[in-house]
């Protein structure tokens, strides 16, 4: 066998010198699964969901932070694997409060711990995550039954103090994910994991509330949260997976940087952004307004109907009359004082196409050159 | 920008200047924060405020506000008296070499701190880092283009850039940093006084023929239009009698704002197209409603010249219509019938007239945008200018010398003032305020003032204070920031409430006609 080659379940593939064990599957089509593991950040190996078997080592290893080698032999699906992946998920399921699959546990004990779980004012719904959780769809993959591990004592209250985050650590299984979306990913530095063994988890600078730390809300960590632990406030009340949700690739409206996002659509209503990961320019990153700053769309005070000025109060008009007026009043000026004396303002925040249709009306129906937008301002 | 923004990330030295990038373009900025922190880019900040991008910066530059030519000219004098500059780039692709090192000869990093307050050794250190990059990109916005000299300024950075060999490659690039979601789709769509879509000039015949012939109108009008900002003066003087804005809020975003209001009063006849009734539409004679972006298809252009969908989600509120359609009617009824089925159908039409989006279509654009220019159909876009020859054969330099900035301070009003956006809103605030939790975080209008002029003017954190400058006053909470040097202070222009454009100069840029709203004098007063 050449010196760049491995065999993954019986099969021999190239590789690139520095690619990981999981990059050579993710570029073959074999699917390994992650949990912990953040495209475009350093691989840490925390979950060790992506377990794969190495022909000749004595422990299983992770394929996020292993290195492809030359005549590596590996199988990502071997009994081995799969016992091992369901051992580590029912450490994950029993670190904390994830009632949504606890079928195993014995009569009793089911009770109390949903009583728990449920205790909280906030989790009076069973996890705002529920069908959109990496835990839980691994947890039904393999069976995963939670019975094993008495679940762990909730140690961390909830945090809502802020307008758009809610933490809640009683979820979280400290995959990490959201540290590397802060630090490596967004560089905002904001949390980082904190404190040791079984007190561990995710703080702030002096473990204060986000709102008193260096977040800046861009919202980086609860898109790479894959569990329940950080969601939105919009989220938080919502009964989790939501069939009627659907999802309209578009662009941001705000900066010229022109990030593309999901607007999360219900009933008409936009009620979740979320950047689209697979493409640039933002590789799934958005800043506090683009993810959070929606609330425009469906604001009551939009404006529904013309309105017309008289005697200096505005009414309602149909769009008929309105239009007739702006066409009376736009013709009678262009003829009793030329076109140059009409201005067009066109905008920096509408379409091409828009824009394009405003010059043309200007040039070629007012008869002027007068048009312009904020480009200056 | 001639360079792709993923190409931030490939820079080995970064220039930053006049733009706060953390907040205006915070995802931008991750890929500067990342190049620093990851790839081992060195990053220059040359700003008046101690904004948060220089916590990555290897060196801040702190530059007297409107000084930004001499600044440049002095880095620029340290890199052809130390023969820095690329020799082969410079012979090759440029012209006017000689007459740039004559006017920069005299801008010695002494002089230079003397206008600048750049301590010489600083100036001279940038100048090295800069020039010894193998790739350096040049980031800017508005803190660059909002003077007087805002023209010159731009010039000047690429006058810089060339003289490195910095334009046309990889990771380098002089890179304006755009701060509206289409600003650089309004432009390219002929959204501007002098020029059809892709910048092809109204006073030129042969442009005028063909865009008749496409329209199938008789005669285009020739001589270019009145600039934004020339046209409130006309509107003024009562030469102007009719506007239509669409989606724009200039009783919050012009400078001298009571100037500008009395020139919208002016108006025989003022027509707002919005999707809220904003401080503009307040003094319309009729308001049409609109869709927003969420409720519409179309392209938007980013600030690296991608052409980008906008996808419609939902429906707009009550009898709101998108803007297109608004003015297909309008059309219509002024004796122009324009007929098109959707967005597209414009889209199409718009590559048949502009040779820079010839290639572009919908069915192109459906998962990733495409860089303009894209002259065929087959052609994969220009993510990066410039790359074997300028767009125009040679660069050309352009020798320019620094002139101060329009109003300068004096006893009476001693303090400079510079205005800008923060992170939790968005120009006018129009969108942004009507969420909840960014007013939270953001509620109100400040001044952001230094330690030292705090106590100079006995001034304690959080106390209302009255601002004032020749035109105006308004009062703002004070906000003592490490962010501010002294003898200069903040406002941001979100608010209406405390609306720093009260107080902004509308002392304009000949060329570019932008008003000069990063410098100003003000004084401050404990409010009454």
């Amino acid at each position: 066998m050449a010196e760049d080659r491995l065999i993954i379940n019986d099969n021999e593939y190239t590789f690139e010198p520095g690619e990981t064990i999981l990059q050579v599957a993710e570029k073959n089509g074999i699917r390994i699964p992650t949990l912990c593991y953040l495209k475009g950040a350093s691989p840490t190996g925390a979950c060790r969901i992506c377990l794969v078997e190495v022909k000749g080592a004595r422990a299983l290893v992770t394929a996020c932070s292993t290195p492809a080698a030359s005549n590596m032999v590996i199988k990502t699906d071997s009994p081995r694997v799969i016992e091992a992946r369901r051992f580590n998920l029912e450490l994950l399921l029993s670190s904390g409060n994830h009632n949504c699959l606890v079928q195993g546990l014995d009569m009793d004990s089911w009770t109390d711990f949903q009583l728990k779980a449920m205790d909280a004012k906030e989790h009076k719904t069973l996890c705002p995550a529920y069908g959109d959780c990496r835990l839980q769809d691994l947890a039904v993959r393999y069976r995963v039954k939670m019975n094993r591990f008495p679940p762990a004592e909730n140690q961390h209250p909830i945090e809502t103090v802020n307008p758009f985050i809610v933490r809640d650590l009683s979820r979280c299984i400290l995959c990490g994910r959201c540290v590397q979306a802060c630090n490596e990913v967004q560089v905002n530095n904001a949390i980082s994991f904190g404190y040791r063994g079984s007190e561990a988890k995710i703080v702030t600078k002096g473990d204060r509330a986000l709102k008193d730390s260096d977040c800046v809300f861009c919202g980086e960590c609860v898109q790479a949260c894959p569990v329940g632990a950080l969601i939105t406030k919009d989220e938080m009340h919502s009964p989790g997976l939501d069939v009627d949700i659907k999802k309209v690739h578009t662009t941001c409206s705000y900066c010229g940087v022109g990030c593309q996002l999901y607007l999360h659509v219900k009933e008409n209503k936009v009620v979740k952004v979320t950047g689209v990961e697979n493409t640039g320019p933002n590789h799934g990153s958005l800043c506090v307004k683009g993810r959070f700053g929606y609330d425009f769309v469906n604001s009551p005070e939009r404006l529904q109907k013309p309105l017309i000025k008289e005697n200096g109060a505005f009414r309602e008009a149909s769009w008929d009359e309105a239009l007739s007026l702006v066409t009376e009043r736009l013709s009678r000026i262009k003829k009793e004082s030329g076109p140059d004396s009409i201005f067009v303002l066109c905008s920096a925040r509408i379409t091409n196409e828009e824009n394009y249709l405003a010059q043309k009306f200007t040039r070629a129906v007012i008869g002027t050159n007068n048009v312009d937008h904020c480009a200056r301002l | 920008m001639t360079n792709p923004i993923s190409d931030i990330e490939k820079a080995d030295v970064i220039l930053i200047t006049g733009s706060n990038t953390t907040e205006n373009h915070p995802v931008l900025s991750s890929y500067v924060k990342r190049a620093v922190s990851f790839k081992g880019a060195k990053l220059i900040v040359v700003d008046p405020r101690k904004i948060p991008i220089t916590r990555f910066a290897t060196l801040w530059l702190r530059q007297n506000v409107g000084t930004d030519v001499a600044w440049i000219n002095g880095m620029m004098h340290v890199i052809v008296k130390e023969k820095l500059y690329d020799e082969e780039y410079v012979n090759t692709r440029t012209v006017g070499l000689d007459e740039l090192k004559k006017t920069v000869q005299k801008y010695t990093p002494e002089y230079v701190e003397g206008i600048s307050g750049i301590p010489k050794k600083q100036l001279i250190e940038a100048a090295r880092i800069f020039a010894h990059a193998p790739a350096a990109s040049i980031l800017y916005a508005m803190g660059i283009t909002q003077h007087i000299s805002g023209t010159d300024n731009v010039k000047s950075l690429a006058n810089l850039a060339m003289l490195c060999g910095n334009v046309g490659i990889e990771g380098g690039g002089v890179n304006p940093l755009r701060g509206q979601n289409n600003v650089q789709g309004a432009c390219d769509m002929g959204g501007l006084p002098n020029v059809f879509t892709g910048y092809q000039r109204v006073d030129d015949l042969v442009i005028r023929e063909r865009m008749e012939k496409a329209w199938g109108v008789e005669r285009l009008p020739a001589k270019p239009g009145l600039t934004a900002t020339l046209m409130m003066e006309k509107a003024n003087a009562g030469d102007l009698k009719a506007l239509y804005i669409i989606g724009e809020n200039p009783m919050l975003s012009d400078p001298n704002l009571n100037h500008a209001q009395k020139s919208l009063e002016n108006l025989d006849f003022l027509v707002v197209q919005d999707i809220f009734m904003t401080e503009t539409a307040r003094l319309a004679d009729v308001v049409l409603p609109t869709a927003s972006f969420a409720e519409k298809n179309g392209t938007f252009v980013n600030t690296e010249r991608k052409v980008q969908r906008v996808r419609k989600a939902i429906d707009p509120p009550g009898s709101a219509r998108e803007d297109w359609e608004i003015i297909v009617n309008l059309a219509g009824r002024m004796g122009y019938p324009m007929s098109y089925s959707d967005a597209e159908a414009i889209m199409a039409e718009i590559a048949a007239v502009t040779p820079s989006y010839c290639g572009i279509n919908y069915g192109r654009l459906e998962y990733e945008g495409i860089h303009w220019p894209c002259p065929s159909t087959d052609h994969p876009g220009t993510p990066c200018l410039h790359v074997d020859q300028f767009s125009c054969g040679l660069g050309v330099f352009h020798a320019i010398d620094y002139i101060p900035p329009a109003e300068m301070t004096n006893n009476e009003y001693p303090l400079y003032l510079t205005t800008g956006r923060i992170l939790y809103h968005y120009h006018t605030g129009t969108m942004t305020m009507k969420t909840h939790g960014l007013n939270e975080l953001a509620p109100n209008s400040f001044v952001e003032i230094s330690r030292e002029d705090a106590e100079t003017y006995k001034i304690s954190n959080g106390s209302r204070l009255k601002i004032a400058s020749r035109r105006g006053e308004i009062e703002a909470e004070a906000r003592i920031s490490e962010q501010a040097v002294a003898g200069t202070v903040f406002i941001p222009f979100h608010y209406a409430e405390g609306a720093a454009n009260v107080l902004t100069n509308a002392a304009l840029d000949p060329v570019a006609n932008i008003p000069e709203y990063k410098v100003c004098a003000v004084k401050v007063s404990k409010a009454a």
